[in-house]
């Protein structure tokens, strides 16, 4: 058995073979999808909540499916909804809901570490679905599932990752996964979006215009840029953030002529990416979304079925 | 009421006093609460003898940056529990911070925190603020307050942004001889960080701070006591670079002091979120309590290993003057929540001189050099001329220390009320066994 945890609160630490582990057994459930009757019963009466105190669809979207089509119960519990509105901590919350005895916790928060702190205080298994800028380790792995469909993960396959790194947790779970398999991973970003330092850190190359950081990809990853939260002082506008850092066709042609185009989501269309290069034939978007259930289900079932 | 103190000898200890530049076996004579005569062998009737056996005896440590948070945060930690810790870690002197509930920027909350401070076991001397409010709008009334008790200015955490206020703070504070004790922190350039802007930060994706924010400023503090030719004490170097303004300063001539806590001494920022850092700790820590850690959290932040070498290295030069502990009590619920929203600040009053003996021990500095720093100095910079050494007619303020007691730091068994400290379980080595404040125990392990 390649994974033996009680939680996935990041790709950071995990092993090459934990990840290879995941991306097989997420393999396997692919093909569920495609039944008429979409559910096996490996996690019957297991309850799985959705802890998420940031708004979020798909990601909770995701794993609820993940978690029906395993036959668990699964519960969504989000922050407008919850006693947090009344000023309630998190420890108090986490208590009130241990007392429940959920089997997993998937949790999204706006804080590094919020996942780890619950990981820490209850016996249930968590997964970390976003914290912060720190980790969302289902969406780098979903991201791997997907370029494996395309390439092989290892040594001399080169992913380009362009946005907004600093306040990434994607970019961050992406480059730590990535990494681990051997793979040449480049960023770029604006320089007040880059942490300093992140090239000796990292382990990745630090490219200061997309153009280098295309050149010959295997693998252009494009970032959302936050709009809701545009901090005048980071860029000075959309349009320029589009002219020098959007993935259009010209640019997209520096790549490997067989390169691949992702988008986390949700996209800004026109910004970070042009609808031309979205909904061309080189993006797999949509296959990242469709694997990210089976990616989920494969977590869910890895974390919850070790008990029974 | 040291009048009525029975006189005592304190005999074969080793007496380690910077004040007096000695380091020996001593017997020190204590009168009215005041050392009378210290000298080898001394044959003088006492009403009691401790004999200490080889112990230590060190002038008592003056802390010239502790948060009492009486009056308005008593939950945190009141006068009398601060003062408890204090005594229980070998300070017989505290210089309180401003930023309680009402701020101490007038005479009455002077005067309330000295009236609380009688019943203390330590000497509490009140810092008071710079600008009415710590809004650094509007200069104190700082006769009133120096008449009051106050014994220097600071709007510690708020800094003064306003250079001009800043300015005339310094002059005006000189015409009374009180320092000036700056908390330097370019507030746009901190924003919203929580951690040092380096390897934790760029890895974990937590907000950071870099350490320009505070070297920016410590320059603007340096260049106005230069220009205006007054002293001013910079609080709690923490990196490299503010290092080098202190040094280059000083070598010009500049009247600046600095101090240091333990914790940028002892730890960097590995030690928010490093699993593996956990070295000296001892084994019945508990690792989920280690990532994360909210009580790593403080303002300035923990920095990289390289500034930590650095910080080291000037207090073993003398550029930094003081070791000082920035107490910063929390309740132990406001600490357990996430990174982000944990106030800043951790306590230190109870293991300072355990760890300032390890420095001792690693060599970065000589015991009396360690007493200097804890003591001597802390006492020219506030001005106080009856304590920091143990000469004959100076208050009887000291410590018995055992030099090979080892100890784990166990946060239950503080006297302070707040548990928020970064070394729970560390394994330390010397203990305060009995301290002194004017003659009288108030301390005994």
């Amino acid at each position: 058995m390649g994974f033996r945890r009680k939680d996935l609160l990041g790709t950071r630490d995990l092993s090459a073979v934990e990840i290879r582990t995941l991306l097989e057994s997420a393999e396997s459930f692919k093909e569920i999808a495609e039944r008429p009757l979409k559910k096996v019963p490996a996690l019957r009466g297991k309850t799985v909540v959705n802890l998420f105190f940031e708004p979020s669809t798909r990601t909770r979207t995701s794993f609820e499916i993940a978690a029906k089509r395993l036959s668990a119960d699964a519960v969504n519990m989000s922050a407008s909804t919850s006693s947090v509105v009344k000023g309630e901590s998190l420890v108090d919350t986490v208590d009130n809901l241990q007392a429940m005895a959920p089997d997993i916790i998937v949790v999204r928060h706006k804080f590094v570490g919020a996942a780890h702190l619950i990981a820490g205080r209850i016996g249930a298994s968590v997964v970390n679905a976003g914290d912060g800028a720190n980790e969302h380790p289902t969406q780098a792995l979903l991201d791997l599932l997907t370029i494996s469909e395309h390439k092989k993960l290892e040594p001399g396959l080169i992913v380009a990752i362009i946005g907004d790194i600093a306040h990434s947790r994607v970019a961050r779970s992406n480059i730590w996964a990535l990494t681990t398999l051997g793979v040449t991973v480049r960023v770029c970003a604006p320089p007040t979006m880059l942490p300093r330092g992140l090239e000796e850190i990292a382990g990745v190359k630090v490219c200061s215009r997309p153009e280098e950081a295309l050149e010959g990809a295997d693998v252009a990853m494009m970032l959302r840029i936050q709009l809701e939260r545009q901090d005048r002082l980071l860029f000075p506008s959309v349009r320029d953030y589009a002219r020098i850092f959007g993935l259009n066709r010209q640019r997209l042609e520096i790549a490997h002529p067989d390169a691949i185009v992702m988008h986390p989501g949700p996209m800004n269309r026109g910004v970070e990416i042009t609808s031309e290069v979205a909904d061309g034939k080189r993006a797999v978007i949509l296959n990242q979304v469709s694997n990210g259930v089976a990616l989920r289900m494969a977590v869910l079932f890895l974390l919850g079925g070790q008990g029974s | 009421m040291s009048k009525n103190n029975p006189s005592l000898l304190l005999k074969n200890g080793r007496l380690i006093d910077a004040g007096q530049n000695l380091d020996g076996k001593f017997d020190i004579f204590i009168v009215d609460g005041k050392v009378n005569e210290v000298a080898t062998g001394l044959d003088v009737v006492a009403d009691q003898v401790i004999d200490l056996g080889g112990l230590w005896v060190l002038p008592g440590a003056i802390d010239l940056h502790v948060h009492l948070r009486e009056p308005g945060y008593e939950y945190k930690e009141t006068i009398l529990s601060g003062a408890q810790a204090a005594v229980a870690g070998g300070f017989t002197s505290i210089a309180c911070m401003a930023n309680t509930n009402p701020v101490n920027d007038n005479a009455a909350v002077t005067r309330f925190i000295l009236e609380q401070a009688r019943t203390a076991p330590a000497k509490v001397l009140p810092i008071a603020a710079i600008s009415q409010g710590m809004q650094g709008e509007a200069l104190v009334e700082m006769g009133d307050l120096v008449e009051a008790g106050a014994v220097a200015f600071s709007d510690d955490g708020k800094t003064v942004p306003n250079s001009k206020l800043l300015r005339h703070a310094l002059e005006y504070a000189s015409l009374f001889k009180k320092p000036l004790l700056c908390h330097c922190q370019d507030n746009a350039l901190f924003a919203d960080g929580v951690i040092h802007e380096g390897v934790i930060s760029a890895s974990h994706g937590l907000a950071g701070i870099p350490s320009l924010a505070e070297e920016i400023d410590i320059a603007r503090t340096i260049m106005l006591a230069e220009y205006l030719r007054v002293p001013v004490h910079i609080c709690h170097l923490s990196s490299r670079g503010g290092v080098e303004l202190v040094r280059a300063a000083k070598a010009r001539g500049v009247r600046v002091t600095a101090e240091a806590t333990p914790h940028h001494l002892f730890l960097d920022e590995r030690a928010v979120a490093d699993l593996e850092y956990r070295e000296p700790l001892d084994e019945t820590a508990k690792p989920s309590m280690l990532c994360y850690n909210t009580n790593t959290k403080m303002s300035p932040p923990l920095r990289s290993a390289e500034d930590v070498a650095a910080l080291r290295q000037a207090l073993s030069e003398g550029l930094i003057d003081v070791i000082a502990t920035d107490h910063a009590p929390h309740e132990a619920t406001e600490k357990a929540v996430e990174y982000d929203l944990a106030p800043f600040g951790v306590v230190g009053l109870e293991t300072a001189l355990a760890l300032a003996l390890r420095l001792v021990e690693e060599g970065d500095l000589t015991p009396l050099q360690m007493v200097a720093r804890m003591s001597l100095r802390p006492a020219a910079i506030l001005g106080l001329n009856s304590c920091g050494s143990l000469a004959p007619d100076m208050a009887a303020d000291l410590m018995i220390v055992d030099p090979e007691r080892e100890w784990v730091v166990d946060p239950q068994k503080f006297h302070s009320k707040a548990r928020n400290t970064p070394f729970a379980g560390w394994r330390l080595k010397g203990r305060v066994v009995k301290t002194f404040v004017d003659g009288r125990v108030v301390f005994s392990i």
